[in-house]
């Protein structure tokens, strides 16, 4: 701990972003063991915590981990982009206490009154957005999450329009005013479902099928260009093409989702075409890693990072190009709709693309801003690849038993000749949702290693480069 | 390569690209609204319908349901359960009314929400309603 290691001191306002997604992240999988035990025992913890609350927690908190995530990553990449000191850190830590504390507060609200009871309390009557599938948080917290946001982009876009404009920069930038935009649609609820349906997707397919998609190019981009020393040039033509494939294939591709919720027919065509083609930024996101760790000009200190970046890429291809093409045809879809099939995909997706883009920038920044240097010595590495593989590896084991079941559920219910009630097949496919909980707890074992994995300290021999 | 295809047309593709498809959505957008009220029969949309589907939200029943196939993936779908309880919007009231307290042991148990009368009507109206949309035929049978 001589000399900073930060090329700019004000990005060290990432650290408090970067420790609290991992608390919330830690939240959201406690949640998900509790719901994966009431998959199988129905009545566990009922009525004190019933299924639909554990789920909004494990959701919200996701989400919400995303996003310090993201915010936490613009803080760090941003300065050091636009070769000039964040704005105002001041005022980024002002919106991480007030995130922090609304988030913790909707969280506490969810868990200790009824619903209903949140939806009178928080004066939903006035402005009803609440009771809709990752959009449950109280009118206000939503309030809050804007103003949030509009501090977060005064802050960065400052920065970035008057410094160093790089097209990680930019796209980045475009990414973030993107994720709030669409976010306003949140705030629109209209008596009819299906136009309440139609621009709920707005809000949840345009942001993971669209500008997250630019957010997650652009971290990625940034550590690439960090680990491996590849000249600038080339990685930013790569990102300019993925992004290009995101939007043109994602944005029409919103189809996949208007299918059977009362939207005209043509959409089966539209939304199977442009969709399936939605596999092909995520292909070229890992054709692209590959290739530039392939021609990369020196050996990074931190492997765990360069796992982590490869991981994204493939894990991220994985869960939203192959598990998303699986069920994206409208004639499979009409089936598989609503189904495990669809918890399989979610899982991967989110887990490969956004949760391990976040993991990447954190092993990255860290041990900066932490103050170690630009890595973690070698056996804390080791530890944080170990829990890379079981959180990784169980996560291809959740999503396959879901798949699993998914199809059995199918088959049982909807397909064959004597289709059976819901219930009666949900019985049927226990096993698998036992089996997805004992892979629910390797994740979680996982976890606990990579928290670990910051605590870890070296072998006094080690050299300190 | 390097030289064929320089950054300037990636970037290009990008803006081009992305402008032109946001204006095709946006235009579908328009005629996909233009055709909703053949297919949502709002004019079946009565007050009561309106507050079916508050109840519905400020009870987060989309946490453990599907209506239409999106939601949570732990209860039966309820986009057809008019149909699947015989048309019976009493069937329905019954149904929620009559869920125990503490639920049922070892069973995926549904709260007991405590509704009054005029919220069991409005989300059974709901449900009704919904169950009329014209939804290119799903779910693939009564079972949701
Ligand atoms: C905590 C989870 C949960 C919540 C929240 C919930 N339900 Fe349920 N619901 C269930 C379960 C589980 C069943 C299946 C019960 C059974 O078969 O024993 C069910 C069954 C039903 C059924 C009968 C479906 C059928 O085909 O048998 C109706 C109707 C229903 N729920 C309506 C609602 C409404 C309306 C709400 C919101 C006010 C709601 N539910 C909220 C869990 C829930
Ligand atoms: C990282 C990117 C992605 C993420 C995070 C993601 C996540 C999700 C989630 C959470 C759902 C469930 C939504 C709900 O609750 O109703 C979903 C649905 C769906 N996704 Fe993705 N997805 C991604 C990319 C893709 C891609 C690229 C495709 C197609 C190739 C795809 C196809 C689908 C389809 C068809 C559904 C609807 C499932 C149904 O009918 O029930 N997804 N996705
Ligand atoms: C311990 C591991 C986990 C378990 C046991 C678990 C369990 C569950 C369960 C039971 C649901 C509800 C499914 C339903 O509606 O019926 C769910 C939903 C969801 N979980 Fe997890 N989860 C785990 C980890 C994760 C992780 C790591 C992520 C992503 C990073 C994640 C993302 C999601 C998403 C996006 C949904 C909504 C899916 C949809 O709407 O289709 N979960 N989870
Ligand atoms: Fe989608």
């Amino acid at each position: 701990m001589t000399t900073s290691l930060l090329k700019y001191p004000s990005q060290a306002v990432a650290k408090p972003y970067f420790i609290a997604a991992i608390g919330l992240f830690v939240g959201q999988i406690l949640f998900g063991l509790i719901m994966g035990l009431q998959y199988v025992i129905g009545d566990f913890l009922f009525p004190e915590i019933p299924f639909n609350v554990a789920r909004m927690v494990h959701t919200n908190l996701l989400i919400v981990w995303l996003l310090f995530g993201f915010m936490g990553a613009a803080y760090y990449l941003v300065p050091e982009e636009a070769e000039r000191e964040l704005h105002s850190p001041k005022l980024a830590l002002a919106l991480f206490w007030i995130f922090l504390v609304a988030g913790a507060l909707t969280i506490v609200g969810y868990l200790s009154v009824p619903y209903a009871t949140l939806a009178k309390l928080t004066g939903n009557d006035i402005l009803p957005t609440m009771g809709r599938e990752f959009l449950e948080q109280p009118t206000i917290t939503k309030v809050g999450i804007v103003i949030v946001a509009l501090g977060f982009l005064y802050n960065i876009g400052l920065t970035i329009l008057s410094g160093r404009k790089t097209v990680i920069n930019v796209v980045m930038l475009t990414g973030l005013v993107g994720l709030a935009v669409m976010f306003l649609f949140s705030f629109y609820n209209p008596e009819n479902l299906v136009l309440d349906k139609y621009f709920w997707w707005w809000v949840v397919h345009l942001w993971v099928e669209g500008v997250w998609e630019l957010i997650l190019g652009s971290i990625l981009a940034y550590v690439l260009i960090k680990t491996t020393g590849v000249d600038r040039e080339v990685i930013d033509k790569w990102l300019y093409v993925i992004i290009a494939a995101a939007l043109i294939t994602g944005i029409i591709g919103t189809g996949h989702h208007y299918y059977f919720i009362g939207t005209p027919e043509y959409w089966q065509w539209l939304g199977s075409i442009f969709s399936s083609l939605e596999p092909i930024p995520f292909f070229m996101m890992t054709i692209f890693a590959f290739n530039m760790v392939n021609k990369r000009r020196k050996q990074h200190a931190n492997k765990a990072t360069v796992l982590w970046a490869m991981g994204t890429a493939v894990m991220a291809f994985l869960g939203a190009g192959v598990w998303g093409f699986l069920h994206t045809l409208a004639p499979v879809n009409y089936y598989t709709h609503g189904t495990q099939i669809t918890a399989a995909h979610g899982h991967m997706a989110f887990y490969g693309a956004y949760a391990m883009i976040v993991l990447t920038i954190i092993s990255y920044a860290m041990p900066k801003l932490r103050g170690i240097g630009t890595a973690m010595n070698n056996r804390a590495q080791v530890v944080e690849m170990w829990s890379f593989w079981l959180m990784t590896v169980s996560m291809v084991f959740i999503t396959l038993f879901l798949t699993a079941a998914g199809i059995l559920q199918v088959w049982l219910q909807r397909y064959q000749p004597n289709p059976l009630p819901f219930m009666a097949a949900q019985d049927q496919v226990a096993l698998f949702y036992w089996m997805r909980e004992v892979a629910g707890v390797v994740f979680t074992i996982g976890l606990i290693l990579y928290i670990v994995s910051f605590f870890v300290k070296g072998n006094p021999q080690e050299a300190n480069s | 390569m390097p030289e064929l295809f320089t950054k300037t047309m990636a970037r290009n593709i990008y803006l081009g690209g992305s402008v032109f498809f946001i204006l095709v959505f946006l235009a579908l957008t328009f005629d996909t609204t233009a055709r909703l009220p053949k297919r949502d029969h709002r004019e079946n949309i009565t007050e009561q319908v309106a507050l079916g589907k508050k109840v519905w939200e400020e009870n987060n029943c989309i946490g453990c349901h599907t209506l239409l196939g999106e939601g949570a993936y732990f209860a039966p779908e309820l986009g057809n359960v008019y149909q699947r309880f015989g048309q019976s919007k009493d069937a329905i009231k019954a149904f929620i009314q009559s869920r125990p307290v503490e639920g049922i042991p070892g069973r995926r148990s549904m709260p007991q929400f405590n509704l009054s009368e005029e919220e069991l009507d409005a989300v059974a109206e709901f449900l009704k309603w919904t169950s009329e949309i014209d939804t290119n035929n799903w779910p693939p049978n009564i079972n949701g």
